[in-house]
């Protein structure tokens, strides 16, 4: 029997692996006929979940954590049997600053964060002066990767988030236009949204969520409770065929097929040579010269899709250092319970996938990539560090917080 | 009673004004329209809205509800759908394209009448506009029928009786609708021989 999912996705890169699902058949083969709804914005995904509309959708990896938490406009209760990916977004700089950037490192060289921090900080005064106004990020939610990495990155470079900056927010496709406008000075967002800004001649890449924290995570798979309830299977079935979906994904054969059917007007809607560098990690960095960013969006390897629960924490941890929420080690626990790696274990097991032992991990503990013990032995994590070095173990939640404090 | 004030967020300003002019039917309602991004906030904090209703397709909800969130200018509005007492209700106006947020601690009762409205006014241009655009592809269609005709009559030497049978009797046999198969003659016509139909239709 077919089972049909209605699952809702924003116009980004890293909704190409539910595509490539539906599209490449990888869905039907598991008895699944997807329903593509392409939304507007994260509040009517999450709304459409609640009433039942979408049985399955992609979201913000912290967005499920403040909606069981109640710190959305709804409460909202959804699962996470998997992860869409890791990286996939950048720092964006408007053409105006990466003047300013560039008058004053004139040897400036790729895309680093700590370089475009330290750059960043040391431009600051100036700008400030020159506009008589605050320079002005844009982020997509305020429970979004981008709007703690973001922050994580300025405050570790020394930019007081809250102080030193303005912090707007933008619905990704009009990114661009709010640079344009002027609306917005800086900013972070998935692909391919800063390769569109880029491409228009309206700014150029900063830094990379990859060089912030390399192996990131970003976007999140969610199946609705009622749906998780009442259909386990399908919900496996469906996480079997986004993590088949992308394997395909990742092999560079199909990198040019990915990003033509992506460029399609239901899907991202935006130039096959704007995708296409999610996936070869080819970028210009702040004076147009090519780089080469390792790792930027990993579909698939290194477990790329592994609901890791030291992820979920990680995000608790920022919505506690930012003031969303006050610690609470009840909090915490629900927030990493809200991770459902005992889902993907068991979608996955049929497959024969090497997975690892524990469903979380100590954040930036690989500096270089190394065999876990894994039941099959050949499982290799990492690189996956802060650029600052510090790394973050998931049972100190709140000895991290308050180290953090101040900086914020 | 104090009158109630609503704010209209809508990018489409003929439904935004359809939707006012239904929603000032109630007594005792102000209605302000706010189109665009641009100055959204400034025109929140301004008119200090009790209602707000929002096109669900709007890219202004993440903004919206983050700054609900955040503002100290504004007394906190509240997701529509935080009252989860009537899922229906809820679920009609998600299917009607309403959005809304409601001030904290306004009572139900004064405040679903205007939301009831926004949404039978969203209906109402919806169903407008499909019947609009069904109007506008039929005669689409027709002109689309009548150059096929021409086509046939020159290139077949037939009658525009013959022409039009010939046209229903493919549509017939391919289970298509005469448009249809009207349109792709006209399209393989102008493929095959540019300039070929000129001075019929239009």
């Amino acid at each position: 029997m077919t089972h049909n999912i209605d699952i809702g996705f924003m116009p980004l890169v890293d909704a190409s692996v539910i595509i490539a699902a539906h599209e490449l058949g990888f869905a039907r083969e598991e008895g699944l006929a997807l329903n593509l709804i392409r939304e507007s914005s994260w509040a009517n995904i999450r709304d459409r979940m609640v009433v039942g509309h979408f049985q399955a959708a992609q979201m913000l990896a912290p967005l499920p954590i403040a909606g069981l938490l109640g710190l959305s406009s709804m409460r909202m209760d959804v699962a996470v049997p998997m992860a869409l990916g890791l990286g996939g977004n950048a720092v964006t700089v408007s053409r105006d600053l990466a003047s300013l950037l560039l008058q004053k490192h004139p040897d400036w060289r790729g895309l680093d964060a700590r370089q475009a921090g330290v750059g960043l900080k040391n431009v600051l005064p100036d700008f400030q002066q020159q506009r008589g106004r605050k320079l002005t990020c844009g982020v997509v939610h305020p429970h979004s990767a981008h709007n703690y990495e973001l922050r994580y990155w300025l405050a570790a470079s020394g930019i007081r988030p809250d102080v030193d900056v303005e912090i707007a927010i933008v619905p990704p496709p009009l990114m661009p236009d709010a640079m344009a406008s002027g609306a917005v000075d800086l900013f972070c967002v998935g692909e391919p949204w800063n390769s569109v800004a880029v491409n228009q001649g309206l700014g150029r890449l900063l830094t990379t969520k990859s060089s912030i924290w390399r192996s990131s995570p970003e976007k999140v798979l969610t199946v609705s409770m009622p749906f998780l309830k009442a259909h386990p299977d399908a919900a496996q079935k469906l996480v079997r065929a986004v993590y088949r979906a992308a394997c395909w994904c990742a092999r560079k054969e199909n990198w040019e097929d990915l990003a033509k059917l992506l460029s399609q007007a239901n899907y991202i809607g935006a130039a096959p040579e704007e995708i296409l560098p999610s996936f070869t990690g080819r970028f210009a960095d702040l004076s147009g010269r090519a780089t080469l960013v390792e790792d930027f969006f990993l579909p698939a390897d290194r477990l790329a899709t592994f609901p890791w629960q030291s992820h979920a924490l990680w995000f608790y941890s920022q919505m506690v250092r930012w003031g969303q929420i006050d610690f609470d080690p009840a909090h915490a626990q629900r927030a990493a319970s809200a991770y459902r790696a005992d889902i993907y274990r068991a979608a996955l097991m049929p497959l024969g996938i090497d997975l690892p032992p524990t469903d979380m991990k100590v954040e930036g503990a690989l500096e270089v990539s190394q065999p876990i013990g894994s039941t099959g032995g050949t499982l290799r994590l990492g690189p996956d560090g802060f650029f600052d070095l510090l790394k973050f173990d998931p049972s100190q939640v709140e000895a991290y917080v308050s180290a953090q404090r101040h900086f914020a | 009673m104090e009158k109630l004030s609503v704010l209209i967020v809508d990018d489409n300003a003929i439904r935004a004004s359809i939707i006012e002019a239904g929603l000032v039917e109630h007594d005792g309602t102000i209605v302000t329209i706010a189109t665009g991004l641009h100055g959204l906030v400034e025109k929140i904090e301004s008119v200090q809205p009790d209602v707000i209703v929002v096109d669900i397709e709007h890219p202004s909800r993440d903004l919206l509800e983050s700054y609900f969130s955040i503002s100290r200018a504004v007394r906190k509005p509240i997701a529509m759908f935080v009252d989860k007492s009537d899922p229906a209700w809820i679920e009609q106006a998600i299917d009607a394209g309403v959005s809304s947020y409601v001030v904290d601690g306004l009572r139900k009762n004064r405040v679903k009448p205007v939301i009831d409205a926004a949404i039978r006014r969203f209906k109402a241009f919806h169903k407008m506009a499909m019947e609009l655009e069904a109007t506008r592809s039929e005669l689409q269609g027709r002109k689309q029928i009548d150059r096929a005709k021409g086509l046939l009559m020159r290139s077949k030497g037939l009658s525009e009786e013959e022409a039009y049978a010939l046209l229903r009797r493919t549509a017939m046999n391919q289970n298509r609708k005469i448009s249809d198969v009207a349109e792709r003659l006209v399209s393989a016509a102008e493929l095959l021989a540019p300039g070929a139909d000129k001075g019929d239709g239009e």
